[in-house]
């Protein structure tokens, strides 16, 4: 049974990975599950220097979800590249860096800080809607994520994989100028911004007053948003949102993901992940599939 | 550092304490051979709706037995959940989780104070029960239920506040220490804000340690999502900015390290 795909060139041993920041640098998880068996790792946004984040509270449940506005507090790169590129290097596994930035200057500094090191695959977070031009800026607005996508291009010595926002009117526009920008591979969805009220305090639920939605609420706009872009462009994709189960998982693959990440369940459950893997394989035999690559976009 | 696992464990006890407090026991052996005092753990609902942890204190550890005992107030929906569950039935737990007091900070001759507030008490009993040598413990509630008090006696003299001053002083732990001139050489305290501002100033006045634990909104609780920092004196060795975690450093913080 073949389990392994394709992403920009890059084989992972399986279509598993976890979403940017909820799996830190895999240090925390990889006392509960064997980080050898993920198809990759992708860790937290890490810009060329530290940020500090957001006020606290950062987070808040939701129905069938959470919002979080972290404000992509990370230790930057010269931390990053020291701590936990050199932990991860232990590891079989891919690893995905995710990258976050305030100008187009960051963004070309953090990649070429990367340039030499460990790293499978760059996904360039110009989607992170907690942060003021955290990003986002260069997310909701096409022109500016395909040139965004040309620079970060010019000096990538990875492979690139861009990740689209959700909160745009179509998300295909965003997809095909990442494309024109010569970006990679796409994954979507960031989170959906949102807004809690804590009715007791009479204040906002996160300091940051949005958050981003996340966890399984928002699973059925993510399959729609995949199913879109998979029609849309011809790049490899790296769905996510809401995924807890290997069926979640297939929903994704069988609109045309060629990856996907579990991100939010991993708080809920910490051996999700090793759950959707398993569940697949469970799944591919029970249907008699020899590859993995049969079920990608079987469904159209 | 301890060996955390997620397992579904057996409630061997549920009952109502007072009031809006329980107590729930829960058999989780390989949870409780790791787990010390001031450590918590991650409980999780049943209804799927809600996902999150709900973070719990580690109020009594059973270690023959492979029990831990719980002690919480319903202050939202999940603990209305947990308060619903019966001895029989089983719970998700995620624990032990964050690294407790640093109980080998109380050198011999020392005099420790230990102070809880409210919710914040369940945690300092297991704490009472391991520290050696003499000991003052202050507790504050917000009326007459006093649950735990009584439990405490055994483990020094304990004095009593409440914001109602149904009982002991009127007023917080801090007044209590107050009215009575409490003194001591290390000082562990968990409850909320404000009173740990009271400690911090209290113990820095008598050139004295303090120990506080602190409570943040967690999504992880191991330390991988940076949702439950606090601020930090000194620029953190983990974040390389001034937020430290609350769920991994923590929940334990020397007074002078964080800003309350
Ligand atoms: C380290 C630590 C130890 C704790 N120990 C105890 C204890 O021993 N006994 C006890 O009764 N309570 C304790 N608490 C507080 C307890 O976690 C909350 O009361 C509980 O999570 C509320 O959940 P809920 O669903 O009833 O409330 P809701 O308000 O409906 O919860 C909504 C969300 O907010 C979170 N939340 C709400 N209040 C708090 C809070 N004060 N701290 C952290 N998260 C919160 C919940 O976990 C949940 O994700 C502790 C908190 C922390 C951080
Ligand atoms: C706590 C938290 C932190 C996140 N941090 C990042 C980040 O640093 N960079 C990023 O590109 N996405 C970040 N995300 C978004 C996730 O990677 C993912 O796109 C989103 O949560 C949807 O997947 P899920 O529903 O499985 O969590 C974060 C999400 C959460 C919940
Ligand atoms: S709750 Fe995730 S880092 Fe503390």
């Amino acid at each position: 049974m073949n389990l392994s795909v394709n992403i920009a060139g890059v084989t992972l041993k399986n279509p598993v990975t976890v979403a940017s920041g909820t799996f830190g640098s895999g240090m925390e998880y990889g006392e509960f599950v064997d980080l050898n068996r993920l198809g990759a790792v992708t860790t937290k946004g890490v810009a060329n220097v530290p940020w500090p984040g957001n006020a606290t509270p950062r987070i808040a449940e939701t129905c069938g979800g959470m919002m979080n506005a972290i404000g992509l507090q990370n230790p930057g790169l010269r931390v990053f590249k020291e701590r936990d590129l050199k932990f991860l290097a232990d590891y079989d596994t891919k690893i995905i860096v995710n990258v976050c930035g305030r100008s187009k200057e960051d963004y070309i500094d953090a990649v070429e800080q990367l340039a030499d090191t460990n790293a499978d695959l760059l996904e360039i977070n110009i989607s992170c809607p907690n942060v003021k031009e955290g990003g986002i800026a260069f997310g909701q607005n096409p022109k500016m994520a395909e040139e965004i996508t040309a620079a970060v291009k010019k000096v990538a010595k990875q492979p690139v994989i861009m990740k689209l926002s959700p909160n745009v009117t179509d998300i295909t526009e965003m997809a095909r100028a990442v494309e024109a920008g010569g970006a990679d591979a796409v994954s979507l969805i960031n989170t959906l911004t949102g807004m809690k009220i804590d009715v007791e305090r009479r204040t906002f639920a996160v300091a940051n007053k949005t958050g981003g939605l996340s966890g399984p609420a928002i699973k059925p706009v993510a399959v729609r948003m995949v199913y879109q872009v998979a029609n849309a462009i011809k790049l490899p994709i790296i769905g996510m949102g809401g995924i807890r189960t290997a069926e979640d998982a297939l929903e994704f693959l069988m609109v045309g993901a060629s990856a996907v990440a579990v991100g939010t369940a991993n708080f809920v459950n910490p051996y999700a992940t090793l759950e959707v893997i398993d569940g697949i394989a469970a799944y591919m035999g029970r249907h008699g599939i020899q590859d993995i690559n049969e079920l990608i976009g079987c469904v159209k | 550092m301890s060996k955390k696992e997620q397992v579904k464990a057996l409630i061997t006890k549920q009952e109502c304490m007072t009031g809006e407090i329980f107590e729930m026991r829960i058999k989780a052996e390989s949870i409780a051979a790791e787990a010390k005092a001031g450590q918590f753990v991650s409980l999780y609902c049943k209804e799927g709706g809600r996902l999150l942890p709900r973070p719990i204190s580690i109020c009594g550890i059973d270690k023959e037995k492979g029990e831990l005992r719980l002690v919480y107030r319903i202050a939202g929906e999940g603990t209305r959940e947990f308060s619903k569950m019966q001895a029989g039935d089983e719970i998700t737990v995620t624990g032990p989780l964050g690294n407790g007091f640093m109980t080998e900070d109380l050198k011999d001759g020392m005099h420790a104070v230990l102070l809880g507030g409210g919710i914040g008490i369940p945690p300092m009993l297991e704490l009472a029960k391991v520290l050696p040598g003499e000991k003052t413990i202050v507790l504050g509630y917000r009326d007459a239920d006093t649950f735990l008090a009584k439990e405490f006696e055994a483990y020094g003299k304990v004095l009593i506040a409440s914001d109602n001053g149904a009982v002991g002083v009127k007023g917080n732990v801090v007044d209590a220490m107050k009215a009575e001139g409490v003194k001591g050489d290390l000082f562990f305290a968990c409850g909320p804000k404000p009173m740990l501002r009271g400690i911090k100033e209290y113990a820095a006045a008598q050139g004295a340690r303090a120990q506080l634990s602190l409570e943040e909104r967690m999504a992880c609780g191991i330390g991988a999502c940076l949702a439950c920092v606090c601020k930090t004196t000194k620029v953190d060795e983990h974040s390389q900015v001034n937020n430290t975690r609350i769920c991994k450093e923590g929940p334990v913080f020397y007074a002078e390290d964080i800003e309350l």
